[in-house]
């Protein structure tokens, strides 16, 4: 299993926008480098994206919650699906 | 010789002690919002205490020199990385041409500097290198740092000579933690509060939000209550209003009684919203270090108090350039 931090405080969102469709659901098969999420702070949005490939297991916070720096925020399951 | 920035980070920037004097005018101080930090950083790698530094907001750069430096690492705990390998914090640094200087996630704290040996060799404008982000001012180009840049940076001072020492010791670096008390001045607005207000604003625990940046940082908490009144002529309707005045320098505002505001170094000059207290000179760094999240007190002392701490504030800084043998 691989956890997928966030490197920077604020609000963590699954979307890109309101009434849009998530980045990434569980199940998903994820690729390196996709994006998986937003963090927003200083009006700023960051995209969490993942440094390994395989299947996307849980999240660890909600759309909306905020994170701190080093909090897990989506564990992945390595390798192929 | 020039920094080339491969990936710029959240919010990087180029700041110094600050544009003084323009207040009156609407233009900001500016400058290094952990001014003591960023001092040291100039400290350790034998700067004066007025060259400016590269300010990062909790990511940092990814920057390649183009020739030998000499820099240092200050400010909020962060794994420092040169090429890779994990490198020294509050300690003096050599690369090499072509070395890459890049960082891990943040541990604590807000802001972290990268000083260079010669400063960062931006134009003074208005006196000061420092950028004003909102007001396109300063700094590289007046805005934070963007991918393909390239920073000058300027000639070392004194023939390139470096303090003796070349770590701060640990009882001279800051502590970046999740709890703060904040020392105030009362004034210029506290009686516009109610008794119950006042005592909330001073006995409450507030929470540092996400939305802090260099403009100035809000706190979620028990709120406040203002007194009642029939507004006057000019001023909004909301009892938090007033008629429109100068802010002083880490002003706290409550729009509405909710959530209180302390203005920091990037803060407009005025406004209409009524100042209760104002966080002391020495306290204004403590401020800068502090992390969305962080639990803060505010503790109110006299302004005798609050001289005698900028003082003692100070002495801790000339202190730890003494430590270092470096000339301030």
């Amino acid at each position: 299993m691989a956890t997928i931090v966030s490197p920077l405080p604020g609000i963590f969102y699954r979307k890109p926008g309101p009434g849009k469709e998530p980045f990434a659901n569980e199940g998903d098969t994820i690729e390196v480098g996709q994006t998986l999420g937003i963090v927003e702070i200083m009006k700023q949005f960051t995209e969490i994206q993942s440094d390994v490939a395989g299947v996307l297991e849980s999240f660890a916070v909600s759309d909306g919650d905020m994170v701190n720096p080093g909090d897990a925020i989506i564990v992945i399951r390595e390798g192929q699906s | 010789m020039a920094f080339e920035i491969k990936s710029p980070g959240l919010a990087t920037t180029v700041q110094d002690q600050g544009r003084k004097g323009h207040y009156n005018v609407g233009i900001p101080q500016s400058g290094s919002m952990d001014q003591y930090s960023a001092e040291l950083g100039n400290a350790l790698v034998g700067n004066s205490a007025a060259e400016a530094v590269l300010e990062c907001t909790y990511l940092g750069p990814v920057l390649v020199t183009d020739q030998d430096a000499v820099i240092a690492i200050t400010g909020a705990p962060v794994e420092v990385k040169v090429n890779g390998e994990p490198a020294a914090q509050w300690a003096r640094l050599r690369l090499n041409a072509g070395d890459e200087l890049s960082f891990g996630v943040i541990r604590g704290g807000t802001r972290y500097y990268i000083a260079v040996q010669g400063g960062i060799d931006v134009p003074k404008v208005l006196g000061s290198r420092s950028t004003y982000s909102l007001g396109a001012l300063g700094g590289f180009k007046g805005r934070k740092l963007e991918a393909g840049d390239r920073i000058p940076v300027g000639t070392p001072l004194n023939g390139g000579a470096l303090p003796g020492v070349d770590t701060v010791p640990d009882e001279f670096r800051p502590v970046f933690a999740k709890e703060q008390t904040v020392r105030i001045v009362l004034g210029l607005y506290d009686h516009r509060l109610t008794e119950e207000g006042l005592d909330n604003l001073l006995t409450g625990e507030w929470k540092v939000t996400p939305v802090a940046d260099r403009m100035g940082l809000r706190y979620s908490g028990p709120g406040v209550k203002w007194k009642e009144r029939e507004q006057p002529f000019g001023a909004g309707s909301d009892p938090s209003n007033i008629v429109d005045a100068g802010y002083a320098v880490g002003s706290i505002q409550i729009p509405g009684g909710t959530q209180p505001i302390i203005l920091h170094r990037d803060a407009v000059s005025g406004g209409g919203y009524a100042m209760v207290a104002t966080v002391i000179s020495a306290d204004m760094d403590l401020v800068a270090r502090a992390a969305p999240a962080t639990t803060t007190r505010f503790m109110a002392i006299s302004q005798g108090e609050a001289l005698l701490a900028r003082k003692e504030l100070a002495q801790r800084t000339n202190d730890a350039w003494a430590v270092l043998g470096a000339t301030r």
